[in-house]
């Protein structure tokens, strides 16, 4: 039988990073195809591939029933009968279901559209998904499940064969994801190929035919609805080459020892629940979790960027009060932005006025004239301790590297002397060499007593770095893996808390 | 010069150097071409006279657009100035008249200027609106206070107490000039070298990163609305010296659209985090060039408006060229 979807040999380079390497899948008609692995292994640049948003390398070949597919094409893949329902719903909210489901593709009478051949299509297509909703309804009356549904509509009134749904159950209700369970019953039937992106494992065993895993870029292997299972998945998903550049001479601090950040109840009314935690002077304590758990909206709350609602803090013995991040300047912590571009550097200043922004004010002469003899003297200073590469000081924050940008970040808030430092994804989008630099100085700050939170989707990093681990998931620390003597972190143990496996 | 000037070319390729060349040097190169045509046309334009009446004519407008130059670089905008002006204007006047306490005009309406601009500040950094819709709004009702200061008539004061400003010289500088350029010095000194101008153009680049990195981005919003209120004060009470009079129907009317040009002839972006006031000052100086060349060449005032506003959509254009190539990573 010639299967609906075979994609052989795909990769797909962005300049020096390989996020594709050597990926085949084959799904066939009528069968729900699930799609795992860890945060950047490669499962949305697939998918991308396929939709034709991202040309693949040379060499790779898509096949659509059969038939080659040229890659890079979005207009091709759709006719091809692909479509793709991401989390970020892309409807729009002011138009009705119906301006929806036929947006750029209206039935037309005359030139004007027809608003009746529309209303009526629309609800055969909702029709077949077992649905009642009015075609006139606007779509910002929908509830999100009712919008998800939309688009699967939209999907199968422009013919879709095969439909990608990347984590469609994120923000839905259990009985909006029993009906979206249903209505992909219904999918199957009809002889339509579904790929099913998730880390959910109690879904993936719901109702997956097949799973396969991606890792680090590449393609792992494919298990048979018979050969599932939670540990056979998530070791497929972590693999076990534990790279060597990682570094930890700082002894582990005991439970007993001096807690720097004592964190109780911390909820922002939204995601985050009833979070407590300590850490502990000259700790490394990584936090664990799927995109969208909340660790950073935790990480957040901590520094003051965003609002608390409820919940206490206390440095070093002491409640503090902490509602912006100039509170959380002054009481020594410090945080790191996963997303250095948006979020944290000054892209047109120089190296030098990015690292002194937080401290200059401190060496200001008189009238608040800036100190340039200080300024300088630092970001030298910063610049061979990081060995940030560069020609000057003076040189703008915009045009260097990845790897770069983010140790000028670290040189400006390591310049704020902080007791706490929190560092989101502190080595994405950085070079080999400079993550293992980046590493080196997280493992000095913490010999030096320094307190350490570090976001990272990355496990073999966790595992290679940090004491302890706590583990988030939608919205509350779900568990504790520590690092004993003789027996490191384990993956596992962390993926099994994230995922919600363990209680299975 | 400024800062920008002596960073990038030292390390930039050469495609890269041309680019901040082009974006330092700026308009000044199409400031030496102009004066030189008319210079051409009518052998006049270059002489110590005329230049001294082009600075004379521009200093208010310098004053505007320095002011003007704080707040874009914070990507902000401020369409109150012209009538900021005029407010301030009728105040200096009005105390002016009051006996023995006439000096005191020109600190009154500069106050007057600065709390007008306060307020713009507050709104748009506390309260958090739209800098354009604030401005918008205080455009129109500040226009309406400067009528209702007079009873919306002009009032005079051919005896004013402060008119040496606007009718006397020093070294055969005339004051308007050296105020007007004594203000972009000051405005330089405060943006390139205090803590405070270096926020200026950090919240400009990136407000979010700003506040993350613990400065107060607020403050620094209330500070350049206040500035630029302070200097359409300053330029209100300049304005009331030449003329010894003030009229708050039209005095000042569309002068924020002359000093938005010239910030934006200077090559500040308006999406704020880049420029220098030493363009928004040779953007000016074109302006003012442009009016009293065209001017000496005989040119229709029908003509000149529609010159002067093809000038300012050329500018426009030349920011986005500038920002296409310098993109933002």
């Amino acid at each position: 039988m010639t299967p609906a979807l075979e994609m052989r040999n795909i990769s797909k380079t962005f300049g020096a990073v390989r996020a594709l390497r050597g990926v085949s899948l084959t799904v066939q008609a009528g069968e729900l195809h699930a799609l795992m692995g860890e945060n950047g292994a490669g499962k949305s640049t697939l998918m991308k591939v396929l939709s034709g948003a991202y040309r693949p390398d040379p060499g790779g070949e898509i096949f659509v029933n059969g038939v080659a597919m040229p890659g890079g094409d979005p207009k091709r893949a759709r006719n091809n009968g692909i479509a793709v329902i991401y989390q970020e719903l892309s409807l729009a909210p002011n138009l009705t279901v119906a301006q929806n489901i036929f947006l750029g593709n209206e039935p037309r009478r005359f030139g004007i559209v027809d608003a009746g051949a529309m209303a009526m299509r629309t609800t055969a297509a909702l029709k077949r998904l077992g649905l009642s909703l009015a075609p006139r309804t606007k779509v910002a009356a929908l509830s999100l499940g009712e919008r998800q549904m939309v688009e699967i509509a939209r999907a199968l009134s422009a013919d879709a064969k095969i439909i990608v749904m990347d984590e469609p159950t994120t923000s839905l209700t259990t009985r909006e994801t029993d009906r979206l369970f249903d209505v992909i019953a219904e999918l199957k039937r009809q002889g339509i190929a579904i790929i099913y992106i998730s880390h959910r494992m109690e879904e993936i065993y719901q109702l997956a035919d097949r799973v396969s895993v991606l890792r680090d870029a590449g393609y792992v292997g494919t298990l048979e609805r018979s050969e599932l299972s939670a540990s056979r998945l998530v070791s497929m998903m972590v693999g076990r080459d534990l790279s060597t550049f990682y570094k930890k001479d700082h002894r582990s601090p005991s439970a007993a020892s001096e807690v720097v950040l004592e964190v109780r109840g911390l909820s922002d009314g939204r995601l985050l629940k009833d979070c407590s935690f300590d850490l502990h002077k000259g700790e490394v304590l990584a936090l664990s979790g799927l995109v969208g758990s909340g660790r950073t909206e935790l990480a957040r709350l901590i520094f003051g960027a965003d609002q608390r609602r409820a919940g206490t803090m206390k440095l070093a013995g002491r409640p503090v009060t902490i509602n912006s991040p100039i509170d959380a300047f002054r009481e020594g912590i410090a945080y790191l932005t996963e997303d250095r571009k948006q979020l944290g550097l000054f892209l047109e200043m120089s190296i030098s006025d990015n690292i002194n922004i937080g401290v200059q004010s401190g060496d200001a002469y008189a009238l608040g004239l800036r100190n340039f003899a200080a300024a300088e003297k630092r970001s030298a200073q910063a610049i061979s301790s990081l060995s940030i590469r560069t020609k000057s000081g003076r040189v703008n924050v915009g045009s260097l590297s990845g790897g770069n940008q983010q140790k000028v970040l670290l040189a400006r808030l390591l310049e704020t002397q902080p007791k706490v430092v929190i560092l989101d994804e502190p080595t994405r989008g950085v070079d080999v060499g400079a993550k293992s630099e980046i590493y080196r100085l997280i493992d000095g700050l913490a010999a030096r007593g320094v307190g350490i939170l570090m976001i990272s989707s990355e496990l073999p990093e966790v595992i290679g770095v940090a004491d302890r681990a706590l583990v988030m998931r939608d919205g509350r620390l779900v568990g504790e893996v520590a690092s004993q003597p003789d027996r490191p972190i384990s993956q596992e143990a962390i993926m099994e808390l994230a995922t919600g496996a363990a209680g299975q | 010069m400024s800062q920008e000037t002596n960073i990038s070319p030292a390390s930039a390729p050469s495609s890269a150097r041309f680019r901040s060349l082009f974006a330092a040097a700026g308009m000044l190169p199409i400031l030496v071409v102009l004066a030189l045509v008319f210079q051409y046309i009518n052998p006049r334009f270059l002489t110590e006279t005329n230049l001294l009446i082009v600075m004379q004519q521009s200093a208010i407008n310098i004053v505007l657009a320095a002011g003007m130059t704080f707040v874009v670089l914070t990507g902000g905008i401020d369409l109150s100035v012209g009538s900021i002006l005029a407010a301030s204007a009728m105040v200096a006047i009005i105390v002016s008249l009051m006996p023995d306490i006439g000096m005191l005009g020109l600190p009154a309406a500069i106050l007057v200027g600065l709390g007008f601009g306060l307020i713009n500040g507050i709104l748009v950094a506390y309260i958090k609106l739209p800098p354009f819709i604030v401005t918008l709004g205080s455009l129109t009702a500040v226009r309406g206070v400067a009528r209702l200061l007079g009873g919306d008539t002009t009032v005079f004061n051919s005896d004013l107490p402060f008119d040496f400003i606007a009718n006397s010289s020093f070294l055969r500088i005339p004051w308007l000039v050296i105020i007007a350029l004594s203000v972009v010095v000051i405005s330089w000194v405060i943006l390139k070298r205090t803590v405070l101008g270096n926020w200026i153009y950090a919240v400009g680049g990136n407000a979010e990163a700003a506040r993350l990195a613990s400065i107060k981005v607020p403050l620094v919003l209330l500070f350049v609305y206040g500035v630029s209120g302070l200097l359409a004060g300053l330029g209100g009470a300049m304005s009331a010296a030449r003329l010894y009079a003030a009229n708050g129907l039209q005095l000042g009317q569309s002068y924020e659209l002359d000093a938005i040009a010239a910030v934006i002839l200077g090559g500040t972006s308006f999406v704020g985090g880049v420029g220098s006031i030493w363009g928004t000052l040779v953007g000016a100086l074109i302006i003012a060039v442009l009016s009293n060349g065209l001017i000496l060449a005989g040119v229709s005032d029908i003509w000149q408006y529609i010159i002067k506003g093809l000038v300012i959509i050329i500018a426009v254009a030349l920011d986005r060229y500038r920002l296409q190539a310098g993109a933002r990573t």
